[in-house]
């Protein structure tokens, strides 16, 4: 068996190391692309949001490299992710690419059907074992976010560009060249000193931005035309309302890690404004937009692909939050169109306004 | 008290349930007017851009009710049955129609039969208790608004279309000459709410049978049989509505009397983008005549005219081979 699976950002370094724990041979399929994208939208359905399409170049193109299982992730609605897996597989057995098919989900009937399921890829490693390497992917996956919190604070700051860039990257590097437990730390300290170690010009109070929406397309940096990146040199400090970790501990570890922001004080929040969850992170969008606007940033960007059915939702109820809270909300759509210089200048315009308001409000303070 | 009803969304369902529940409480429905380029055109105005047609036409219908009447009923529509959903849309509804300025009061209860029916009830008395205080007159008004839905999902089962089948209840049937024998007949899939508007479907199932081919739709097949062809899926389906829509594709692909389908989508609707593909798979594989519709807000008539009568042309041709002509 060599199993691969569907990139979302970082994910791959986590669930690599939780993979090769195992001792699973693992093929991780080429960063998501330009021609990853092209192969998803030439065999897939035309109306379907844009991860899917992008899964599927991932699984064509690990393919290539001879993977034949895939392990993905399902779910049972009403989020169109819930049947991702089987539509996906379908797709690719017309095209020839018949591939193994494991998907890790709510049992419909019997939770030996999620364990069998689990003891496909594990074979005969013990369940001690089992728990032993999620909490191995855990680590690095808490890792990674550290990274990622660093790089938004320094990115707007540094002194050389792309310095900030190539120290994320060479961290990253560290973490994912971690082989076992025992090496996390060291690995973690030693990446925390490169990015520690970026210079930085003094700079005043920046602009804050918090990036909300679809998780996909938050986590995954060719999805979203690495918006994170473009708001960091365009002079804004980012925070996002997902991170890699949380989401695990929330769904896969539930909740088990305390301390962590968890999706449930997230919803809460976003009463009065949406009073029901609507799938996928709708509802999560909306309590967010109202925790950032309480937090007094300057400004919220949505993103979402073309088409999500709960992000929609939300959008139409977001300019609640805006007015009721002054805080100026940008939707972003993704889809497979999508030009980086059009969304430059969005952004361009977007932080212009930000830095006049906070301006305009900070003469009035005085 | 007037209680006002959106002609859109669910009404294709449950109309004749909700009018008999309000009227036995003596309440007074009120229906929005049919759809018109003035309802889709308020509904493009007050909706956000990226929200399917049908959405749009119901805040449309929505704005029409406002000012006419004292309640709306605006029920948010989780789950119909055990471990399915609608649709997100149908779950943030309320709160999408709640930010709307001008609208009278909503009646707005949460339907959720997720985990077990026996909570239908509770909503059903929630409802009834705004208008009286007497729990054996919910309870009677409840069961025979179910005895009236009941008797129009019969009628639907019989081949009637909703409008149809309402005339029936109403007994409003007019003295007109029954159809002409047709010589084709061809399933039409699609959400209620699409096909049998007949704006937005620009008159799709009377024009079909202009052209001489009788339609049949996803609610002509009894909830019995939907179920069991759904189930071929490799996973069961989270959507009530797309599951009805899987079933009845697969039940008349397997028909040999009916010679081609026509499947019908919103642009921007999540379950079409993926209900469509299953269905377009499985029609390919049988070789079966298949068309995709679909609507929004631009739809020119002259154009769905033209790709009916071709797709009517390759059935009757297929047809003809297949009888060695």
């Amino acid at each position: 068996m060599r199993a691969t699976f569907p990139h979302m950002g970082n994910l791959y370094i986590p669930l690599r190391a939780m993979l090769q724990y195992l001792d699973v041979d693992v093929v991780v399929p080429p960063p998501s692309s330009k021609r990853t994208l092209n192969l998803g939208v030439k065999h897939g359905p035309e109306f379907a949001c844009m991860p899917l399409k992008l899964n599927l170049g991932n699984f064509i193109e690990a393919r290539e490299m001879g993977a034949d299982t895939i392990i993905m992730a399902g779910g049972c609605g009403p989020c169109r992710f819930g049947y991702y897996a089987q539509i996906e597989h379908a797709i690719l057995k017309d095209i020839g690419c018949d591939m193994q098919l494991i998907v890790l989900e709510p049992p419909e009937k019997n939770i030996s059907e999620l364990i069998i399921k689990i003891k496909k890829i594990t074979g005969r490693r013990s369940w001690w074992q089992v728990i032993q390497a999620i909490r191995f992917g855990y680590q690095k996956a808490l890792a990674v976010d550290e990274l990622e919190r660093k790089v938004f604070q320094i990115r707007p700051r540094e002194a050389r560009a792309g310095a900030s860039e190539r120290a994320f990257s060479e961290a990253l590097k560290l973490i994912d060249n971690a082989a076992s437990p025992g090496e996390m730390t060291e690995a973690r300290k030693k990446a925390g000193a490169i990015m520690a170690g970026v210079a930085c010009k003094p700079s005043g109070p920046l602009v804050r931005i918090a990036v909300i929406g679809e998780i996909y397309t938050l986590l995954e940096p060719f999805a979203n035309n690495r918006l994170e990146r473009h708001l960091g040199l365009l002079g804004a400090e980012v925070d996002r309302s997902l991170y890699l970790s949380e989401w695990v501990n929330d769904h896969l570890l539930f909740g088990l890690v305390k301390g962590l922001r968890s999706s449930k004080e997230t919803c809460a929040s976003a009463s009065p404004y949406l009073c029901h969850f609507v799938g996928g992170h709708g509802q999560e969008t909306v309590g967010s937009a109202v925790n950032y606007a309480r937090d007094g940033y300057d400004g919220i960007i949505q993103v979402y692909p073309f088409t999500c059915m709960p992000e929609i939702v939300a959008q139409s109820i977001l300019p609640g939050v805006g007015s009721d809270y002054d805080i100026p909300i940008l939707t972003l759509i993704m889809d497979e169109h999508t030009g980086e210089a059009g969304l430059q200048t969005r952004l361009e315009a977007f932080i212009d306004l930000l830095a006049r308001r906070k301006e305009t409000r900070e003469v009035i303070c005085k | 008290m007037k209680v006002g009803i959106p002609r859109a969304l669910l009404y294709y369902y449950y109309y004749p349930m909700w009018r008999t529940f309000f009227e036995e409480l003596g309440a007074e429905v009120v229906l929005s007017s049919p759809s018109t380029r003035v309802t889709l055109a308020q509904g493009l105005k007050h909706a956000v851009d990226e929200v399917c047609l049908p959405v749009k036409l119901f805040f449309g219908h929505v704005l029409d009710l406002a000012g006419k009447v004292d309640y709306i009923f605006l029920p948010r529509m989780v789950s119909v049955e055990h471990h399915k959903y609608i649709c997100p849309k149908f779950l943030g509804l309320p709160d999408m129609i709640r930010r709307l300025e001008g609208l009278p009061d909503l009646i707005g209860v949460d339907v959720n039969l997720y985990r077990k029916d026996r909570d239908l009830y509770t909503v059903i008395n929630n409802v009834g208790s705004l208008f009286t205080g007497n729990k054996l007159k919910i309870f009677r008004a409840y069961r025979s608004s179910i005895k009236t839905l009941q008797k129009y999902y019969r009628l639907l089962h019989l081949g009637l279309m909703p409008a149809e089948a309402l005339a029936v209840l109403d007994n409003k049937v007019g003295d007109k000459p029954l159809n002409y024998p047709f010589e084709l007949n061809v399933a039409v899939i699609g959400h209620p709410y699409n096909i049998y508007d007949s704006y937005i479907s620009m008159n799709l199932t009377g024009r079909l049978k202009e052209m001489g081919a009788a339609v049949f739709t996803a609610e002509h097949v009894p909830e019995k049989t939907l179920r069991s062809n759904a189930a071929r899926l490799p996973k069961k389906l989270f959507w009530s509505l797309g599951q009805r829509m899987i079933g009845a594709a697969f039940h008349y692909l397997d028909r040999p009397d009916i010679s081609g389908l026509v499947h019908v989508a919103a642009f921007g609707c999540g379950p079409d983008s993926m209900t469509g593909e299953l269905i377009e798979r499985h029609a390919r594989a049988l070789r079966a005549p298949f068309l995709n519709l679909t609507l929004d807000e631009h739809t020119g008539e002259a154009g769905i005219v033209t790709r009916l009568e071709a797709f009517l042309d390759m059935v009757r041709w297929k047809k003809a081979e297949a009888a060695g002509i």
